[in-house]
């Protein structure tokens, strides 16, 4: 494969509502931010995807309607509704194929100006599913218990989680939610669903995040060391929750697979050196973990317990906070991307991992973890 | 200094009303479903996997199902949720009085689970196994409402 690398990123700070911002505005501060890390202009960017959601955004085309503000004019646009990292996926595309040398992506959203229980609820399938009211929370509740009843994890293990990550986010300026809570608290916030707690919970929250992508030639010319792009896989799960075994993730083991096999990697547990990963509710870090092959199957629990995913552990998991320090959907999964570049550039500053060459991001779509993305960056070419 | 002043623009009764149609399947399932309280599932002609709701294609064998097979009622919990926060009930736009239960179950004859209610009157019996049965409305409009919920028979 050709080689592509990402040579700019720009994170607007994570908040739970921007109300002196529109999407547009989002879109420009994140846009401005990459460019001025590239060390570039707007004329050096060849074409545009942008990532977004028309629900979410209570719009149709939503990703048009910040096509100027992301620089868009006079090029070629388009659009990817999902995850950040399939926004970026497409655009590794685009510049693979050797029409674009450089492609600018974006993912935003504004989880605070909708109802966001009945934006998940339309997910689900309107003839059957949608009027019981079952929304994301709910899915993911159930999954839990699935995955718990079958591994053993505790309730316990997934407050840690949560202690954890809103414990790393104290030390991320892009972060709105950095707490520092005990198990005890976790376990004692209100109980939402079973075995969900409000701490358990990431929030919804507003944020626009960019990146470019570049290939060889131009990544050469950027103002910083390119973070290089090793390995990418992409897989979904049936839609119907019911067709699937809530308790795995087989879309993530096979996503994880291709990526490792791109990147040469055939033990992750040990070539990995930090990850980013979608833990919108707690559990999730730790069901992911294992579908990733970073740990055995129903040991990811034993591991956080033992210190492996602390920013000193063996392998910091979310060191930035993750989604439960801000979860601005769609460009939630744009943001661990960002995130692993600047670890991988040594630019995390109070959270930065000892050991960054190799890291992991990954993204989320869908109900209960549909569909899955997964990067492997590296420092080295 | 002032106070900055934040202007919002709301949607207000905006509505995006819709009609889905269900489909050949979806036609037997609601049927059967009103006239006869039964569930039907389908069955894959390659791999067998009897799927409810029915749908028309197997997507692993990517096959066309029409062999339509009577599940349930009754069937064992795959995995559930008690919802103590009280959502917006999309049917009603009001919120849902909570608490109240929510599965997945694993109806007699079926290959994959279905999602609807589970009564929780005695919560120390819902869990991942206990067996259930579906309890169905009297009056039925050929909806997914017209099974009410499950309840623990065990
Ligand atoms: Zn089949």
């Amino acid at each position: 494969m050709d080689r592509a690398a990402i040579i700019g990123i720009g994170m607007t700070k994570v908040e739970s509502r921007k109300l002196d911002k529109t999407f547009a505005d989002m879109a420009f501060e994140a846009v401005r931010k990459a460019l001025d890390d590239a060390g570039m202009t707007i004329a050096d960017i060849d074409n545009v995807i942008t990532t977004s959601n028309d629900f979410w955004d209570g719009r149709t085309i939503s990703c048009m309607a910040v096509g100027d503000a992301s620089g868009a004019s006079d090029k070629n646009i388009s659009c990817v509704e999902g995850d950040g990292t399939f926004g970026a996926f497409y655009g590794l595309a685009r510049t693979l194929s050797g029409s674009y040398g450089t492609t600018l992506v974006t993912g935003h959203s504004k989880g605070s100006q909708s109802v966001s229980s009945l934006i998940t609820n339309a997910a689900f399938d309107p003839i059957y599913n949608r009027t019981l009211g079952a929304d994301m929370i709910t899915a993911c509740a159930m999954q839990s218990n699935a995955y718990m009843a079958r591994t053993g994890t505790t309730p316990e293990q997934l407050a840690r989680v949560s202690v954890k990550n809103h414990g790393n986010a104290m030390m991320n300026e892009n972060a709105h939610l950095g707490m520092k809570l005990t198990v005890k608290d976790v376990l004692g916030s209100e109980m939402i669903a079973d075995p969900l707690h409000r701490l358990d919970c990431s929030p919804v929250s507003d944020g626009c995040c960019a990146i470019i992508i570049a290939d060889e030639k131009r990544a050469k010319k950027s103002k910083k060391k390119p973070v290089w792009i090793k390995g990418v896989g992409m897989c979904a799960d049936a839609y119907f929750l019911g067709d699937r075994d809530l308790s795995r993730s087989e879309s993530l083991v096979k996503a994880a697979r291709t990526a490792y096999k791109m990147a040469g990697i055939s033990d992750p547990g040990k070539e990995i050196d930090l990850a980013e990963v979608y833990d919108a509710f707690s559990y999730q870090e730790l069901m992911w973990l294992e579908g990733l092959g970073i740990c055995a199957d129903a040991d990811a629990g034993k591991q956080l317990e033992k210190g492996s995913f602390d920013i000193p552990g063996r392998l910091p998991v979310n060191a930035s906070g993750g989604l439960m320090g801000g979860h601005a959907v769609i460009a939630a999964g744009l943001y661990r991307i960002a995130e692993v570049v600047r670890q991988i550039r040594g630019e995390a500053g109070a959270y930065q991992a000892k050991k960054a060459d190799t890291g992991l991001a990954h993204g989320v779509n869908g109900l209960a973890g549909q569909s899955h993305c997964v990067w492997i960056l590296g420092k080295d070419r | 200094m002032a106070e900055k002043e934040y202007i919002v623009i709301e949607s207000g009764e905006a509505a995006q009303p819709f009609d889905y149609a269900v489909g050949m399947h979806g036609s037997k399932f609601f049927t059967e479903l009103r006239d006869n309280k039964k569930l039907m599932g389908v069955r894959c002609p390659k791999c067998k996997m009897v799927y409810i709701p029915p749908r028309g294609v197997c997507g692993p064998c990517f096959e066309e199902m029409k062999d339509f097979v009577e599940v349930g009622p009754g069937g064992v919990i795959g995995t559930y949720t008690i919802l103590r926060f009280a959502f917006i009930d999309p049917e009603t736009g009001q919120q849902k009085p909570v608490p109240y239960g929510y599965g997945f179950i694993k109806l007699d004859g079926a290959d994959t689970l279905f999602q609807h209610y589970i009564d929780i009157v005695d919560e120390k019996k819902i869990k991942v196994g206990a067996r259930v049965e579906a309890v169905f409305a009297d009056e039925r409009k050929g909806t997914i409402r017209d099974i009410l919920y499950f309840r623990v028979i065990d």
